[in-house]
This record gives structure tokens, C-alpha cells and sequence, in this order.
């Protein structure tokens, strides 16, 4: 887990305790996610299960990070869709970014972590999200930032979700990153196919994702966002070079994954379990 | 050698077409591009983005000097603030600059939630803002932007008045830890400082003339008619002190309550609605400080219309915004 600069290899190969490490990381976000949920009594599960193996898989040797988070070189991680936060305070503290104990204060008074997540308050974050479809634009001041900088190897990831898609900042971005040939981004679409008030189609369409993309100059893969390996694999696939197309990896998930009565759910978008209902979940969570 | 009607040097009979021909000196907007670019000469945090703008706010002569540092976003207001946000945690100090009216009430919340609250050093450059493009309409004018910025934790807005001491505020404020709004002019703006604007000071109001009968405090565009009526007053006979309230945030409410102290009568001239810009700004500072017994008129946009469109100076005759009307609303004031 405690990946440092000398040590951070790109996972070009998927060995089979790297897929074993993806499973239970994202195993253990769900779980955090339930217990972390339980002290604000009330959160996102669902938005954070879809993506679990996303986080998983980018903390399991995808991302050059290092023991320090403010490392320069470092590849960046932006929320876009910030309320999945709560599923990567757990993540970061692994990595030795802050003390456990503070993942049981979350979003008590004066804590520094809340549903959303703020870079001066958590280490390890790099920037502040919450208001959705800003993110992208943020990654490509990042990705061209970098570039500016002579920081070749940096990539910028950025994690949205699919409703999210509809928010007009995200297709400005788009194109800004194509026109200036921001290879070093990566937006990876979290398509869980539902935004708070029904299906994305019902909502407002954002199909279809991949010719959107394309259209806008972006490399384009599409996986299935639960299966580890394929994750890792599409991930590592995933080339970097200063100047390129952008690209997009569309990751086809299930919003509520891992908890069968939540999977697919319109209903648990935000939603409270009481501690026995809490504790009975726990039991039920699937290591996908 | 260009072909570009922007980079033309125009006569002054030819820029009376806008009606406000009244300095031919390096101007607000002229000059910012060419100081930043000064800058980014001995300091390579410095980047400049704009929004298919370049020729209009002449962020092209920063262009010129630091094409590796110069971002056009296209027609694209909210990620150019956004993507800035982004740069500067990777080490730069991105200058913005646009319309007031596309970025200061366009961007409010890109300003809000990915500058300030994460207080990154991303600096804005909001020109021709107010009812300095007349005629081009309320899509085009910005009259509610101090309000707005002034209310945003962690933001610095500075409002020069002319070229030189947007200059100032630009070397004054390079190391800031946080974002700066600039409120400035369509430039051509009249003189106001000296050469060297040596007394311009970021965060304190500066006493451009002193006067025992009364005071002018003003902002940006305002400040050259306040000082040609406190002229004409001087004249009558009235002593009329002209105070210049650049930095609207943090505001200086202590030189403002000791100013109201020794001068109990003060006219507060911005071109922004008389709700919640720099008038309120002096408001709060004397409800703060318990300054009682003052006397404080508000001149500015009136508070339930949008301006008309004409040429902007016949548009600051008409909301009193000019010498005259200055005058006018002191005679009031010491009534």
C-alpha cells in the first residue's frame, strides 16, 4: 500500500496479487464507507460503491504517489464527482497522508473531513470538489501546468460521474484539453447509469458518452469498472505523454455494487443506516 | 505592419467614437499586459490567460513576449477560471482576464468555490467593467461585481483608478498567498496618480486631496470627476478631501472611521448599484467602528434599474457619475 518514489512501478502487468490487492482495497472502502457513514448519519454509499474498484485500483500502483502527498511530480487525483470522498479518506490515511483517528471524526464539528473533500484540510487531496463539473477543468489546469513546468511524467487523473456529464463546464474542458493536446489527463467516467432522481436517460441523456468524447478529440476506452484485472489492465494501458489526445476511460459500474439491496437502488443515493442495519450490511458487503 | 484594427494607433478623433478619448496615455487595460509581461520577465510563476480577448485587454503584448505562458481558452469564461485554479497548484500565478460582466458575475461561483475557498493564487483581471461599454448593454455592463467579490471569504479586489496605479496594485500583490479580483476600467481612463504612483498603497485608502469640509471617497473611474469637483467646490470655496478606496476587500474601515471622524460628511461615488459595493463596504466599517454621526450619501447606479446604453460618458452625466453631477450631490450633502 505505502507506495514511495523509488518503489512506484507502473502496473503494466497485472501479477495476481495486484488484482487480489485491488479486490480487498475496494473490499475495505466499502466497508469504511459503511462504518465512516454510520458517525454523519447520513452519506452517498451508492456513488462510492460504483467506484470502489476505481479508487482501488488507482491507490494499487496506478498513480505515482509517494510518501509525501505534496510530492511535485506526483500523478494528481481530482473528485470531481467529491462526494465519493468519504471512500477515499480511508485510502489516504492508509497511506500515511493522516492519523487514522481522524477518519473517526468524520464530518463532526471541526473536522477536516467532510462529504466533500478540501485540500487544505486533508493531505493527499489535491484540490477541493463538490460543486460537480468543475473537475475536468481543474485537471486540464493541472495537466497543462505540468506540462508547462517540464513535469513529463505527471499524469492528472480525474474521476467524474456520469450525471455529472450534463453540466456544460465538462464539454469546456473537453475541448480546451483537446485543443491544447493535454495527453498527460485522464478523465475516468464513473457510469453508474444514475443521477439522484432516476436513470442518467431519464434524467438528462448523457449517451452517448464514447462518440461524445471522440467527437471532442479524446481517446476513448470503455471497461467494465467492477472486474479488478480489467481495470488495471485498461489503466495501465493507459499511455502518458505530455502532448497527445486526452483520454477517457468509461467505467461501466453499478451504482450500490456490493450490497445487494442496494445495488441498482434509486433509493440509497444518500441514505442513513441505523447501527444495527449498519452492522448488518457490513456482513453483507460482496468482495467483488 | 498589422492588419489588426486593434493594434492600430488610433487619433484621438477617431477614439471619440466611444466618447471618452480623455487620456491618450497607456491606459488600464493596455498597460496590465505590458506590466505582466515586465514581471514574468524575472518571474516565471507568472502565466496570463484570457478569453478570446487578447487584442480588447492586450494580454497580446504578454502574448508577445511569453507565448509559452500565454492560454487563450476560447469563449470559455467558467474553465478558464477553473483550469487557472488548476495551474496554480502546480506552481504558477495565472493572471485571468476578461470582461468584468463574463467573469465577475459569470464566474462567481468558479471564483468562489475554486479560488477562494481553496485560496489558490489565481488573479483576476475584470476590465471594462461597470457601464464603461455603454452602449454594448446590461449583458455587458457589471454593476453588481463589488458586491459579489467583496462578500467571498479569502479574496482580495482591488479597484484602481488609472493606469499607474494599476500598476502598483499589480507589483504590490504579485506575492500574495491568495486570489486577487482586479476591478478595472475599459482603460483610457483618465490620470489620476503621478508618474510613479508612490502613494498607492495596497490595503489603505489613499488621500489623493485633503479637505476639512467634506469627502469624496470613490473608486476606480469615478475618482477623476471626484477630484475635478472637489476642484470646482475649492473654487466656491469648499474644502473637499478625495479619498481613493482601491482595495475594496479587506477594506481599510480604520482609515475610513478616522477619516469620518475628522470629516462627518462623506459622498461615496462608484459606478456599481448603490447596494452593496463600496458604500456599503463604508456602511459596515462605521457600524463596526460605532462611528456615529456621520452624514453618508451614496451616488452610484440606481438600485432597482439596469443603466441605459448610450455612450458612457453621456450615461455618467446622466447618473450624476461625472464632475457635475459630483458637485451637484455634494451641494446636497452639505445642504
Amino acid at each position: 500500500m505505502r507506495a514511495t518514489v523509488d518503489a512506484w512501478k507502473p502496473a503494466a502487468e497485472e501479477p495476481a496479487d495486484l488484482v487480489e490487492e485491488v479486490r480487498d482495497l475496494a473490499l475495505f472502502i466499502r466497508c469504511e464507507t459503511v462504518r465512516l457513514i454510520g458517525i454523519a448519519k447520513s452519506g452517498h454509499f451508492t456513488s462510492v460503491f460504483s467506484c470502489a474498484e476505481l479508487l482501488a485500483a488507482l491507490y494499487s500502483g496506478v498513480l505515482r504517489v509517494s510518501e509525501d502527498p505534496a510530492w511535485p511530480d506526483r500523478d494528481r487525483l481530482i473528485l470531481s464527482k467529491g462526494h465519493c470522498a468519504v471512500g477515499l479518506y480511508p485510502v489516504l490515511a492508509n497511506l500515511g497522508y493522516f492519523p487514522h483517528d481522524w477518519l473517526d471524526t468524520y464530518t463532526r464539528v471541526g473536522s477536516p473531513l467532510g462529504d466533500h473533500p478540501d485540500m487544505r484540510r486533508v493531505p493527499g487531496t489535491d484540490f477541493s470538489s463538490g460543486s460537480l463539473g468543475h473537475g475536468l477543468s481543474i485537471g486540464a489546469g493541472m495537466a497543462l501546468g505540468n506540462r508547462m513546468a517540464g513535469r513529463d511524467e505527471s499524469r492528472v487523473w480525474v474521476l467524474t460521474g456520469d450525471q455529472e456529464l450534463n453540466e456544460g463546464q465538462i464539454w469546456e474542458a473537453a475541448q480546451a484539453a483537446s485543443h491544447y493536446r493535454l495527453g498527460n489527463l485522464v478523465a475516468v467516467v464513473d457510469r453508474n447509469r444514475m443521477g439522484l432522481d432516476g436513470t442518467t436517460e431519464e434524467v438528462m441523456s448523457v449517451e452517448p458518452i464514447a462518440d461524445r468524447f471522440r467527437s471532442f478529440g479524446w481517446e476513448v476506452t470503455e471497461i467494465d469498472g467492477h472486474d479488478a484485472r480489467g481495470v488495471l489492465s485498461a489503466f495501465a494501458a493507459v499511455g502518458s505523454e505530455p502532448e497527445g489526445r486526452p483520454k477517457c476511460v468509461i467505467a461501466n459500474t453499478r451504482k450500490g455494487r456490493g450490497v445487494p439491496y442496494m445495488d441498482l437502488s434509486r433509493t440509497w443515493h444518500l441514505g442513513y443506516l441505523e447501527p444495527a442495519d449498519a452492522e448488518k450490511t457490513l456482513s453483507l458487503i460482496e468482495r467483488v | 505592419m498589422t492588419s489588426d484594427i486593434t493594434e492600430r494607433a488610433w487619433t484621438p478623433e477617431q477614439e471619440g467614437s466611444w466618447d471618452l478619448a480623455t487620456s491618450y496615455r497607456l491606459c488600464e487595460s493596455f498597460v496590465a499586459g505590458q506590466v505582466l509581461a515586465d514581471l514574468a520577465d524575472h518571474d516565471d510563476r507568472i502565466a496570463v490567460l484570457t478569453a478570446d480577448l487578447k487584442f480588447s485587454n492586450r494580454t497580446r503584448d504578454f502574448e508577445l513576449r511569453h507565448p509559452d505562458r500565454f492560454v487563450n481558452t476560447g469563449i470559455c469564461e467558467q474553465n478558464m477560471v477553473s483550469m487557472a485554479a488548476g495551474m496554480a497548484t502546480c506552481g504558477y500565478i495565472p493572471y485571468v482576464a476578461t470582461f468584468a460582466s463574463f467573469v465577475g458575475l459569470l464566474c462567481a461561483e468558479q471564483i468562489r468555490t475554486d479560488l477562494a475557498y481553496p485560496n489558490v493564487p489565481v488573479r483576476v483581471i475584470a476590465h471594462h467593467t461597470g457601464i464603461s461599454l455603454g452602449f454594448y448593454g446590461t449583458s455587458h455592463h457589471a454593476t453588481e461585481d463589488i458586491g459579489i467579490t467583496r462578500s467571498i471569504a479569502n479574496l482580495t479586489v482591488i479597484g484602481p483608478a488609472d493606469a499607474v496605479s494599476l500598476t502598483e496594485a499589480l507589483r504590490q500583490t504579485v506575492d500574495l498567498e491568495g486570489p486577487v479580483y482586479f476591478r478595472i476600467g475599459r482603460g483610457r481612463d483618465e490620470d489620476v496618480y503621478g508618474r510613479t504612483g508612490a502613494e498607492f498603497e495596497f490595503g489603505r485608502l489613499t488621500t489623493l486631496r485633503e479637505g476639512g469640509d467634506a469627502a469624496i471617497v470613490a473608486t476606480g473611474v469615478t475618482l477623476a470627476p471626484a477630484l475635478r469637483a472637489a476642484e470646482e467646490l475649492a473654487r466656491e470655496g469648499v474644502s473637499v478631501a478625495v479619498v481613493d478606496a482601491h482595495t475594496l476587500r479587506p477594506f481599510d474601515a480604520e482609515g475610513l472611521c478616522e477619516l469620518a471622524s475628522r470629516v462627518p460628511r462623506i459622498l461615496v461615488a462608484e459606478e456599481h448599484n448603490v447596494y452593496t459595493g463600496l458604500a456599503s463596504a463604508c456602511a459596515d466599517a462605521l457600524v463596526d467602528g460605532g462611528v456615529g454621526g456621520v452624514k453618508l450619501h451614496r451616488l452610484g447606479l440606481p438600485v432597482d434599474e439596469y443603466a441605459l446604453i448610450g455612450p458612457p460618458t453621456r450615461l455618467y452625466e446622466h447618473y450624476e457619475l461625472d464632475a457635475a453631477g459630483i458637485v451637484r450631490r455634494m451641494r446636497n450633502l452639505l445642504a
